[in-house]
């Protein structure tokens, strides 16, 4: 309970090195990308990387701020704090202002404010506050239920703006979840119907009806005879289920799509190859990453970023200067980081007494992966065109924040994980 | 399950998390590592490969004298696409364009491509240029492109330089070198020397931005392929005397062509009616070749390079000469003259009033008509084998440059015609002799020759013996040189030591009190000349005079054909006297001959 402790006592240092390491990679792309060799001032502060550079500052007297919490502030008033962000996510449906057909910002004069990027850690408090509870098991339906509601109200409010990106980042919430109990045939499931939707969008059905059928006579085979006895009717049962599925993805493709949805999916699968309307944002995004090679073209001489082809440059295509610039050696470095981060989230969740912490922990390890994948999938081309931010990169003050606060708070808890009895 | 198993599950997240990264780093490497399209397609995007126009080279006089300069001109350009919120009413007033002529170029933009720039008015001159490129932020969408533009200090000689347009595609389609809005030189200097002229186009790389804005050189420029300039070219021309054969020349119909005769470079080529250069420039282009080229004087026909006129009784020279070198005559060989030459009620060629006999010297002084039938009967009547006869005068005229084409550096020429035994047989069915082409004797039958043959011819007189090419070309500023076979001798197949008596002649007819053209004379200059009358069946007949001066060490050869004019003595030789004066004395004697020539008008009807 409340003893007092430094400020930076117990914090762990490879996250905040972490954090800061991909903050000044971020800045430098935003840099890259407003660079003209006549006026390169870094505090020009009609430019993005100079608003980056007070977003910076602001974000570490958040930190400073968050640090000087007390050690049980985020348990404490996790509901509190989940209501109040839902509350904004309410509110900005109504007086929210419109920017590119969604309303996800409230405009304060020049000043905007995404209210979802609050909400994610609102939920993961909240989450961890309801999974906290002792000996809590998840395999029950009626906690699946509450799980559910807690994760739906933010997604569906996000949807209504509408938002699909920031709404799918509450999938990765699955990791948390199935750390603490949740049957693994969520996760599954989850990633079949991933797999399976892709197969029956590029296959014929004959052939996915076939894999199919091997995959569920293997796993009929290599279960053991014990269980295959008292189970058998799940193999031929999730057959069924499997091909009744991909004939309905086929069947909502082919007949209830409209074309600019077929045509999205299909250059994501590269079955056309479009460079004029839909496609020109990930043709260009391509050309910048590809052109980057193994070692780049040298920092602040990407033509592509430079000359604006790549569109959101700063945003949801920050990666393209990465890749243009530093090439191959430069992705792997900021992947490599990025894995680091995830990684050690994990592993530092895993340390926490309190399961409150740890679902904590896992949430935010969750939700940067799922943005770093399909942020950097979505530049390469391997996920569809979905505008979510890269965390700790992308330009603007809402996503450093919303990110900043996600992390540091699970570094303020970690902290204090040691009073916790 | 246990918590246990579940603390287990942290390795199911830690794979998952791995294999994401491993996808992305996977696809990366395709992109990165295994596709070399990429960098191509970078370059593509954002490189514009920009032409850069050479200036084409500069014309310049013998005596260094400006005569084909550059001047600054500008198109007007409109990218359909970023054309916003214009005032059309206001800009096609700033512009200086009609509506209605507005609204058709744009619609002709419009279909060409709405992203990539159109020529909306082409050539607007320098001053509206400069004071439109103020406005032009005013409009977007529309911009000025500077050019060069052909422009002419001296409103003469547009026959000789010729001129340069855009190149039409039945030219581009000949040579890879051009593209479509090329200029390409037509006529003139300026076809003959078109590669000299124009340069080689250079290329320069200019990184552009997705809206198509320039933003710098690519690589600082290490990649640029400079252009080469055109060449400057110094003409033969002497502008003064180009410029005053053209004034001479003013209403009247006809040519004037003069040569070095030391070294074959045309001094001046006249054709007459002409016009100025400059109408061939700038906007109003298009209308003024029309109206030029629906003139029935056909100013745009070089006569001096194409007309093909009988030589008249200049032709007399060549065939006394061929005379004394199968030696059928002797320079003391007198014929009788009674009016002329009879042979039957049929057959004659009249003379005019002179005394009788005459010599060679005579003959050629008073031009009897009646001393060369003789004396041509003669020649085709040496061996009594009139086809070796014929073939030998044939060949004697054919060594003055006659009858073929110059193979000059001009980029248009005639043959004209000196019948061959061929062309007689096909022309006559019957056995011919040498009364049936009796006409021949005096310049006249089928025989043709353009004025810058006559020149020539009259050169090589001059020469006794040899002419040089007639050519444009003297230097070039560059590496380019001349042709070698211009500075060459052509002999002709006649002894130098016939020409003498000839000149005698020649000299004769200007300073003889019986000569034929008195009135080329000029006080203390030798001036060697020969009338002649070209038989015009539509009308009066052409006043032909060559000559040269002075009669040693000839500077200038002269051949004048005034159309309708009469006599070679009414036009030709007063006109070719004041040519002579000009280019050797640099100052007229004569102003009254002067001004008779300059005012008389040959064009009015009824004048004659
Ligand atoms: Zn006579």
């Amino acid at each position: 309970m409340g003893r007092t402790k430094g400020l930076f006592e117990h914090i762990d240092w490879v996250l905040v090195g972490l954090y800061f390491l991909l903050v000044l990679l971020g800045w430098m792309s935003i840099y890259a990308n407003t660079y003209q060799p006549d006026n390169s001032n870094i505090f020009d502060m009609t430019q993005e990387h100079g608003k980056q550079l007070l977003w910076i500052g602001s974000s570490v007297v958040l930190i400073l701020f968050i640090l000087m919490m007390t050690g049980k502030m985020f348990s404490t008033y996790s509901l509190l704090i989940y209501g109040g962000a839902m509350l904004s996510l309410v509110l900005v449906l109504i007086i929210g202002k419109q920017v590119g057909g969604a309303r996800s910002w409230f405009g304060l004069g020049s000043f905007s404010i995404q209210p979802s990027e609050f909400a994610k850690f609102a939920t993961l408090l909240a989450l961890g506050s309801f999974l906290s509870v002792p000996q809590l098991d998840l395999k029950k339906i009626k906690n699946q239920l509450v799980v559910g509601i807690i994760i739906g109200i933010p997604a569906f409010l996000i949807l209504l703006q509408p938002d699909a990106g920031s709404a799918i980042v509450y999938c990765s919430l699955i990791f948390a979840l199935h750390r603490e109990g949740l049957p693994s045939s969520y996760l599954v499931i989850g990633f079949s119907s991933i797999v399976l939707f892709l197969l029956a969008l590029l296959f014929p059905f004959t052939i996915v009806a076939s894999v199919i059928v091997g995959v569920c006579v293997l796993g009929f085979l290599l279960s053991n005879k014990r269980k295959r006895k008292k189970v058998w009717y799940y193999y031929p049962l999730t057959a069924v289920v499997s091909m009744a599925y991909s004939i309905s993805v086929d069947f909502i493709y082919s007949n209830i799509l409209k074309t600019h949805q077929r045509n999205r999916i299909d250059i994501i699968l590269g079955k056309i190859e479009d460079i004029k309307d839909i496609g020109w944002n990930l043709y260009q995004s391509k050309i910048a990453i590809g052109s980057g090679g193994f070692s780049g073209k040298g920092y602040l001489e990407g033509t592509q970023t430079k000359l604006n082809y790549v569109p959101e440059q700063s945003t949801d295509f920050i990666f393209c200067t990465v890749g243009e610039e530093w090439g191959f050696l430069g992705s792997l470095v900021v992947i490599g980081l990025f894995l680091a981060l995830i990684m050690r989230l994990i592993f530092i969740a895993e340390r926490q007494r309190s399961i409150f912490s740890r679902v904590y922990g896992y949430g935010v390890a969750g939700i940067i992966f799922i943005h770093f994948f399909i942020n950097i999938g979505m530049a390469i081309g391997i996920v569809p065109v979905i505008g979510i931010p890269l965390p700790f990169f992308s330009y603007g003050g809402s996503s450093l924040w919303g990110f900043t606060v996600l992390l540091f708070i699970f570094i303020q808890l970690d902290s204090y994980r040691k009073d916790i009895l | 399950m246990s918590k246990f198993h579940l603390k287990d599950r942290q390795f199911v997240t830690y794979i998952i998390f791995i294999l994401g990264a491993a996808v992305l780093l996977g696809k990366l490497m395709a992109l990165q590592l295994f596709s070399g399209d990429y960098e191509y397609l970078a370059e593509r995007n954002a490189m514009k490969k920009e032409m850069v126009y050479p200036v084409r080279g500069s014309i310049f006089d013998r005596n260094g004298e400006l005569l084909v300069a550059n001047q600054r001109s500008f198109d007007l350009m409109v990218t359909p696409r970023e054309v916003k919120g214009l005032d059309t009413a206001k800009f096609c007033q700033l512009v200086d364009i009609s509506k209605e002529r507005f609204v058709k170029t744009m619609k002709r933009a419009q279909r060409y491509s709405r992203r990539l720039p159109s020529i909306l008015i082409k050539d607007l001159k320098k001053a509206q240029g400069i004071s439109l490129m103020e406005q032009m932020h005013q409009y977007p969408g529309f911009y000025l492109q500077e050019r060069t533009a052909r422009e002419y200090p001296i409103p003469a000689g547009a026959n000789v330089f010729g001129y340069i347009s855009q190149i039409p595609r039945f030219l581009m389609e000949k040579d890879p070198y051009y593209l479509p809005n090329d200029n390409i030189g037509r006529t003139g200097v300026e076809k003959s020397y078109e590669e000299v002229l124009r340069g080689t186009r250079g290329k320069k790389y200019i990184l552009r931005d997705v809206h198509n804005r320039t933003k710098g050189s690519f690589q600082a420029g290490a990649m640029d392929v400079p252009a080469i300039p055109g060449e400057d070219l110094t003409i033969t021309i002497d502008m003064k005397l180009q410029a005053y054969a053209e004034k001479l020349m003013i209403n009247k119909i006809g040519s004037v062509v003069a040569i070095d005769p030391s070294t074959g470079e045309i001094l001046s080529m006249v054709t007459s009616p002409g016009f100025d250069p400059n109408m061939l420039v700038g906007r109003d282009r298009s209308k003024n070749y029309n109206l030029l080229n629906e003139d029935p004087a056909k100013p745009l026909f070089d006569r001096a390079l194409q007309g093909q006129y009988p030589p008249g009784s200049t032709f007399k020279l060549i065939n006394a000469l061929i005379g004394l070198q199968e030696g059928v005559i002797s320079t003391n060989t007198s014929f009788k003259c009674n009016n002329g030459w009879y042979f039957s009620p049929k057959l004659k060629v009249g003379c005019h009033a002179h005394q009788s006999p005459l010599d060679l010297r005579n003959a050629i002084a008073q031009s009897c008509n009646a001393y060369f039938c003789y004396e041509y009967r003669r020649i085709l009547e040496k061996s009594n084998d009139i086809e070796l006869d014929y073939q030998t005068w044939y060949d004697h005229v054919r060594s003055f440059g006659l009858g073929n084409y110059l193979n000059n550096d001009l980029y248009v020429g005639k043959r004209g015609l000196v019948p061959s035994i061929k062309y007689n047989d096909a022309r006559m069915p019957f056995r011919w002799r040498a009364p049936t082409l009796i006409s021949l004797a005096i310049g006249q039958d089928a025989l043709l020759a353009t004025p810058i043959q006559m020149a020539n011819m009259c050169a090589a007189i001059a020469n006794r013996g040899y002419y040089y090419t007639p050519h444009i070309l003297k230097s070039t500023s560059g590496s380019f040189e001349a042709d070698s076979t211009f500075s060459e001798r052509k002999y002709t197949s006649i002894d130098k030591k016939h020409f003498g008596p000839i000149i005698d002649g020649m000299q004769m007819v200007v300073e003889n009190k019986k000569g034929t053209a008195k009135n080329a004379r000029i006080k203390g200059i030798e001036v060697c000349g020969k009338t002649g009358t070209a038989e015009n069946p539509h009308g009066k007949d052409h006043s032909i005079f060559i000559a040269f001066a002075p009669k040693d060490n000839p500077k200038i050869a002269i051949a004048v054909y005034v159309e309708n004019a009469g006599w070679g003595s009414s036009y030709g030789s007063p006109i070719a006297s004041l040519m002579i004066e000009q280019y050797l004395n640099d100052t007229i004697s004569r102003p009254q001959l002067e001004a008779r020539m300059i005012n008389a008008n040959l064009l009015e009807d009824g004048t004659d």
